[in-house]
C-alpha cells in the first residue's frame, strides 16, 4: 500500500492581493466588523494559555466576546511560553542599525529556508513593532539602558539588533503580561476561565467547528462546551521525542484531534532542533533543559581534534582544539543559525570527537571571554545561565567549559491555516505554535514570542470578527449527535486505556517512541531510515495498545492515563511526520535529507520540485492525502543560504 | 543510592491522608528529585499500585508547578531552587526524605501531592495588572524609565507563584508572592494610576482567599526559589498604608 496519496492543491490562501505593504490594511477593511453591542452575544472557546492563547482570550475579553479559555496546567500563567529565554524580535530600529520591517520579513523569509508564505510573514514583521509598544504599556520589565530607553541586543546570528528582552526569562515576562491581562478580564467578567481541563475532541456541526469535549482532570468528569468560534493554542508537538526542551505536560491532542476532524496538518516533519541545551546524563531522563543562545555570543564551541581524546577540556591544548564552527564558517562563527551549528554539533559527535558521557557533547567555553571581558562582565551578561547550567551539572562554566548538545525545541509544522488563521474546518482557528504559519522549514532565535503575541494580541482579534459578523450561529447543546457522538468516543477511549491492563507502563512507550524519532526523524533524515522508523513506529502503536497499563480509575486525579491519551496520538502523528519526511526529498532548514546535499556538506533545496506547503488530509483506514498550497515569492528571491 | 521515602498519599480533597514509606534504590545523582519519584512511580505502576500524584511541568524552574515539602523546606535543602531543579547528588546513601504536599489553609489538597494554588489568580484578578487593552498603547519609548527603576521591578516579576512562601509561612500568609506583584508594578511608571486601588484590592482578595496575616518571620523569602527580596512586603505595607489614608481622604 502506498504511504500516502495525493489531492488538490490547496487554491486560496485568503491572502490579500496588492503591494505586500498594503494586505494587512486591505485585510482589515475588508474583513467584516461585529456591532459592539452584538459582541457579548458571540461566544469562542480558546484552548491554551500561552502567549498567543491568552493574548488572545484577553484580547477578545476586552473586545467583549464571551470568552471560555481552558488550559490543562492548574493555572494559565503556567503554560510553557514561559520557559522562554532569550527575547522577542521587533523591527523597531532604536539602534538606527539598518532594520526595518522589510528587513525582519526578508530574514524570517530567508531563515525559514523560504517554505513560508510572504504575505504573513510580512504581517508579522509590521505587527512586530505593536507588540513591543503593548507590553511595555502593560508592565513587562524589559531590560533597559542607563537613559531609560529599551536595550536590545544581536540574537541568533541575526545582524541587527532587534531583539527585545528582560534578562534571561523575557517569555516569563511576555507571559505574566498576558495572563494578566486575562486574568483581569476573568475578573471583568468576559472570559470564563477552566484551569486543570483537557481538551480531548473537537466537536464539529454542519461542517463549522462549535465546541469540544474536555476531560476535568481533577474530578474525570468528561463534558461539552460549545461556541461559534473555536481557537486552539496548543503549542508544539516536540515532545513526541520524548526528550525535548518542552514542559512535560506539552501535547499534540488538541490539535492531533482537530487534525482526525478534518483540520489539515501542515509541514509535520519540520522540527528546530536547539544546538545549546544540556546533555543527557543518563537512561533517567526525563526532559532536556535549553541555555539560552545568547551563550553564543561569546562562547566558543569546540572538541578535540583526536577522536575519544580522553583528557579533560583544560589539558587539551590550544593547538589541538577545533573550533569546528568559526573554521567552518568564517563569517558567521559560532553565531551560525540553529539548525547548522546543531548539525555542526552532530556531525563532530558522530565523527567521535564528541565529549562527555556517550560522546553526546561539544564544548561551549567562556574563558576566552573571561580573558577579554573579565569576570564581572560575563557574570553580569550569563549569571543566571550558568548557576541553572551548575545546579543541573554540577559543573562551574567559569572554570570549565561547558558541555552542550542539540534538543527538540520547536515545531515549525503544525494545522494549516489561511491568511486569516482559519483553518480547513470553518471557525476553527489556529494561533502560535499549534499553527504551521510563520517561519517555514527553520524559526529564527526570538521569532517564537513575536509570532505568539503577533498572532494573539493583533492578527486573530482582527480576523476572527469576518467570521463571527457572518454565519448562522443556531445553539448547540450537549445532545446534538455530533456532541453525544464525539463524547462517548472518548469515553469510550478512556475505558479502554484503563482496560488494558497491561505490562508495560505509557513512559517506557514514549521513551521508545522518542528513540524512534531522534534516531530517524531527528537532525538527518534518510529513506532508508524513515521507512524503518514507520515500521517500527506501527509495531510499537500495536504493542501499546495490547500492552499498556494504566493505573487507577477515570474518576479522579489520574496523571498515567492523561499522558496515555497523549503518547496514544503522538503515535499517530509521529508516522504522519516519517512520511512527510519521506516525501520531502530535498533538504531545507530544520529538515535534512542525507541524499540531498551539497558537495561539501550543505542542505541543499530542490526549490523546482518543493517549494511548496505539504498539508496533509487525515486518511482513517486509508493513507494521509497531501494537498499542496504552492508557494510564490514575489519580493524575497530564492538564494541558497549560505553562513560561510 | 538507596533511599527510604515518606510520602504524603491522600485520595482526594474530603478524605485523610497519611504518611507512607517507599523504598527506592539504584537512585543516581545525576537524577533530578522528580526523575526519581518518576522512578518509584514506574514501580508503583507496574506492581499494580497508583502512582503518587504531584504538580510539575517545565521541569527547569520556571513554570512554578512544582511543589513538595522535602524534609519539613518547601522545595528541599537547595537555596534558590525549586524541586525540579534539586538534583539527588545533594541527598546521601542511606537517606530518609519525608515529601508532603504545600499545608496552607488557602491551598486546599487536591490529591496526595497536589494542592489547589487559584486562590493565588484571585489576586491577581483582584488588580495585579496594569488597564492596557491592546492597541492602546504608546511607543514602547515614549516613557523612559530608570534601569534602577527597570531593574528592581524585574527582580520582583521574575516570582513563579509556586507558593512554596505560603508553605513555609508559619501563618500561611501570602504577603510575599502579593508584595512582589505590587512592587513590580507599582515601580513602573504605567502602574501608577492603579497603584492605590492595586494594592488595597489585592490585599483584600488576599485575606479572603484564607491566607493569613505576615509576622516579618521571613521564611518566605529564605525558602523563595527566586529570592523575591523581603523589602517588597515593607514597600507593599507603605503602599497599603498610604493607599487607605488617601482613599479614606
Amino acid at each position: 500500500m502506498n504511504l500516502y496519496t495525493e489531492g488538490d492543491p490547496i487554491a486560496d490562501t485568503k491572502a490579500p492581493e496588492g503591494p505586500i505593504e498594503t494586505r494587512w490594511d486591505t485585510r482589515r477593511f475588508e474583513a467584516k466588523l461585529v456591532n459592539p453591542a452584538n459582541r457579548r452575544k458571540r461566544t469562542v472557546i480558546v484552548v491554551g494559555t500561552g502567549l498567543a492563547g491568552g493574548s488572545a482570550a484577553a484580547t477578545l475579553g476586552e473586545a467583549g466576546y464571551h470568552v471560555k479559555s481552558y488550559c490543562y496546567q492548574d493555572s494559565p500563567r503556567r503554560a510553557h511560553s514561559i520557559a522562554a529565554q532569550g527575547g522577542i524580535n521587533a523591527a523597531k530600529n532604536y539602534r538606527n542599525d539598518g532594520d526595518s520591517v522589510h528587513r525582519l520579513f526578508y530574514d524570517t523569509v530567508k531563515g525559514g529556508d523560504f517554505r513560508s508564505r510572504e504575505s504573513n510573514v510580512h504581517r508579522l514583521a509590521q505587527v512586530s513593532v505593536e507588540i513591543i509598544d503593548q507590553c511595555v504599556a502593560q508592565g513587562v520589565p524589559f531590560a533597559r539602558e542607563y537613559g531609560g530607553l529599551l536595550d536590545n541586543r544581536s540574537f541568533g546570528g541575526a545582524q541587527v539588533s532587534r531583539t527585545f528582552y528582560a534578562r534571561g526569562q523575557t517569555g516569563q515576562q511576555l507571559l505574566l503580561g498576558a495572563y494578566q491581562a486575562l486574568e483581569r478580564q476573568v475578573a471583568a467578567g468576559t472570559v470564563e476561565m477552566h484551569a486543570r481541563h483537557e481538551m480531548l475532541d473537537l466537536i464539529v456541526v454542519d461542517g463549522k467547528a462549535r465546541g469540544i469535549v474536555v476531560r476535568d482532570l481533577v474530578t474525570g468528569e468528561i463534558t461539552t462546551d460549545f461556541a461559534d468560534a473555536v481557537v486552539l493554542a496548543s503549542g508544539g508537538y516536540g515532545n513526541v521525542f520524548f526528550l525535548s526542551t518542552n514542559a512535560k505536560g506539552c501535547n499534540v491532542t488538541a490539535t492531533w484531534r482537530a487534525h482526525r476532524k478534518g483540520a489539515l496538518f501542515a509541514n509535520p516533519c519540520f522540527t528546530q532542533i536547539h544546538p545549546t541545551c544540556i546533555p543527557q546524563s543518563g537512561e533517567h531522563q526525563s526532559k532536556l533543559t535549553l541555555m539560552s543562545e545568547s551563550l553564543r555570543n561569546d562562547g566558543r564551541v569546540w572538541v578535540p581534534k583526536e577522536k575519544g581524546d580522553p583528557r579533560p577540556a583544560n589539558e587539551i591544548p590550544e593547538d589541538e582544539r577545533d573550533y569546528y564552527l568559526e573554521r567552518i564558517y568564517p563569517s558567521f562563527g559560532n553565531l551560525v543559525p540553529r539548525d547548522i551549528a546543531s548539525r555542526a554539533a552532530k556531525n563532530v559527535c558522530d565523527e567521535g570527537r564528541g565529549v562527555g558521557p556517550g560522546g553526546l557533547g561539544v564544548y561551549l567555553d567562556f574563558a576566552d571571554a573571561i580573558a577579554r571581558l573579565g569576570q564581572d562582565a560575563v557574570e553580569a551578561k550569563y549569571g543566571n545561565l550558568f548557576e541553572m547550567y551548575e545546579r543541573i551539572t554540577g559543573e562551574d562554566p567559569n572554570k570549565v567549559p561547558m558541555r552542550i548538545y542539540p534538543a527538540v525545541h520547536y515545531t515549525m509544522g503544525g494545522l494549516w491555516v489561511d491568511y486569516d488563521l482559519q483553518s480547513t474546518i470553518p471557525g476553527l482557528f489556529v494561533v502560535g505554535e499549534a499553527n504551521f504559519s510563520d517561519h517555514g522549514a527553520n524559526r529564527l532565535g526570538a521569532s517564537a514570542l513575536m509570532q505568539g503575541l503577533a498572532d494573539g494580541y493583533f492578527v486573530l482579534p482582527n480576523t476572527i470578527n469576518d467570521y463571527l459578523a457572518t454565519g448562522d450561529f443556531t445553539p448547540v447543546t450537549e445532545e446534538h449527535p455530533a456532541a453525544v457522538e464525539a463524547r462517548s468516543a472518548v469515553e469510550e477511549r478512556i475505558n479502554r486505556f484503563l482496560s488494558i491492563d497491561g505490562d508495560r507502563t505509557v513512559d517506557s512507550f514514549h521513551r521508545e517512541l522518542g528513540r524512534i524519532m531522534w534516531d530517524y526523524c531527528g537532525m538527518e533524515r534518510t529513506d532508508e531510515g524513515l521507512r524503518k522508523a514507520i515500521e517500527l513506529i506501527r509495531g510499537l502503536r500495536e504493542e501499546f495498545w495490547r500492552r499498556v497499563k494504566v493505573p487507577g480509575s477515570g474518576d479522579d486525579l489520574n496523571q498515567a492515563l492523561e499522558k496515555a491519551g497523549r503518547v496514544a496520538d503522538f503515535f499517530e502523528l509521529a508516522e504522519l511526520m516519517c512520511i512527510d519526511a519521506l516525501h520531502r526529498t530535498e533538504s531545507c532548514g530544520g529538515h535534512f535529507r542525507g541524499e540531498s546535499q551539497t558537495p561539501d556538506g550543505e542542505a541543499l533545496r530542490d526549490d523546482e520540485n518543493f517549494s511548496y506547503v505539504a498539508a496533509w488530509e487525515w486518511g482513517g483506514d486509508q493513507p494521509p492525502v497531501l494537498h499542496k498550497e504552492d508557494l510564490t515569492f514575489e519580493y524575497v528571491h530564492l538564494v541558497q543560504r549560505s553562513y560561510k | 543510592m538507596n533511599l527510604t521515602l515518606r510520602i504524603w498519599r491522600q485520595h482526594g480533597p474530603e478524605e485523610k491522608g497519611r504518611m507512607v514509606k517507599y523504598r527506592v534504590e539504584d537512585v543516581s545523582p545525576d537524577m533530578s528529585f522528580l526523575e526519581m519519584l518518576d522512578m518509584l512511580n514506574e514501580e508503583l505502576t507496574l506492581a499494580g499500585d497508583e502512582p503518587v500524584a504531584f504538580d510539575h511541568d517545565c521541569r527547569e524552574g520556571i513554570c512554578g508547578m512544582c511543589s513538595l515539602m522535602i524534609n519539613g523546606s518547601a522545595h528541599g535543602p537547595e537555596r534558590a531552587t525549586t524541586t525540579c531543579q534539586l538534583h539527588m547528588r545533594h541527598f546521601n546513601d542511606g537517606d530518609t526524605i519525608d515529601i508532603e504536599p504545600w499545608r496552607a489553609r488557602a491551598f486546599p489538597v487536591v490529591k496526595d501531592l497536589v494542592v489547589d494554588r487559584s486562590s493565588f489568580d484571585r489576586i491577581i484578578q483582584a488588580g495585579g495588572y496594569i488597564s492596557a487593552p491592546t492597541g492602546s498603547a504608546p511607543d514602547a519609548h515614549a516613557t523612559p524609565v530608570p534601569k534602577a527603576d527597570a531593574d528592581a521591578a524585574f527582580e520582583a516579576a521574575t516570582c513563579i507563584g509556586c507558593g512554596a512562601c505560603v508553605a513555609a509561612c508559619p501563618n500561611g500568609s501570602g504577603m510575599l508572592f502579593t508584595a512582589a506583584k505590587v512592587t513590580h508594578l507599582g515601580l513602573l511608571p504605567q502602574g501608577q494610576p492603579e497603584r492605590d486601588e492595586r494594592v488595597l484590592n489585592m490585599i483584600h482578595a488576599h485575606d479572603d482567599a484564607g491566607f493569613g496575616g505576615c509576622t516579618n518571620t521571613g521564611e518566605c523569602h529564605e525558602v523563595c526559589p527566586k529570592g523575591i527580596p523581603l523589602a517588597s512586603i515593607g514597600r507593599l505595607n507603605r503602599d497599603f498604608l498610604k493607599a487607605s489614608r488617601s482613599i479614606s481622604r
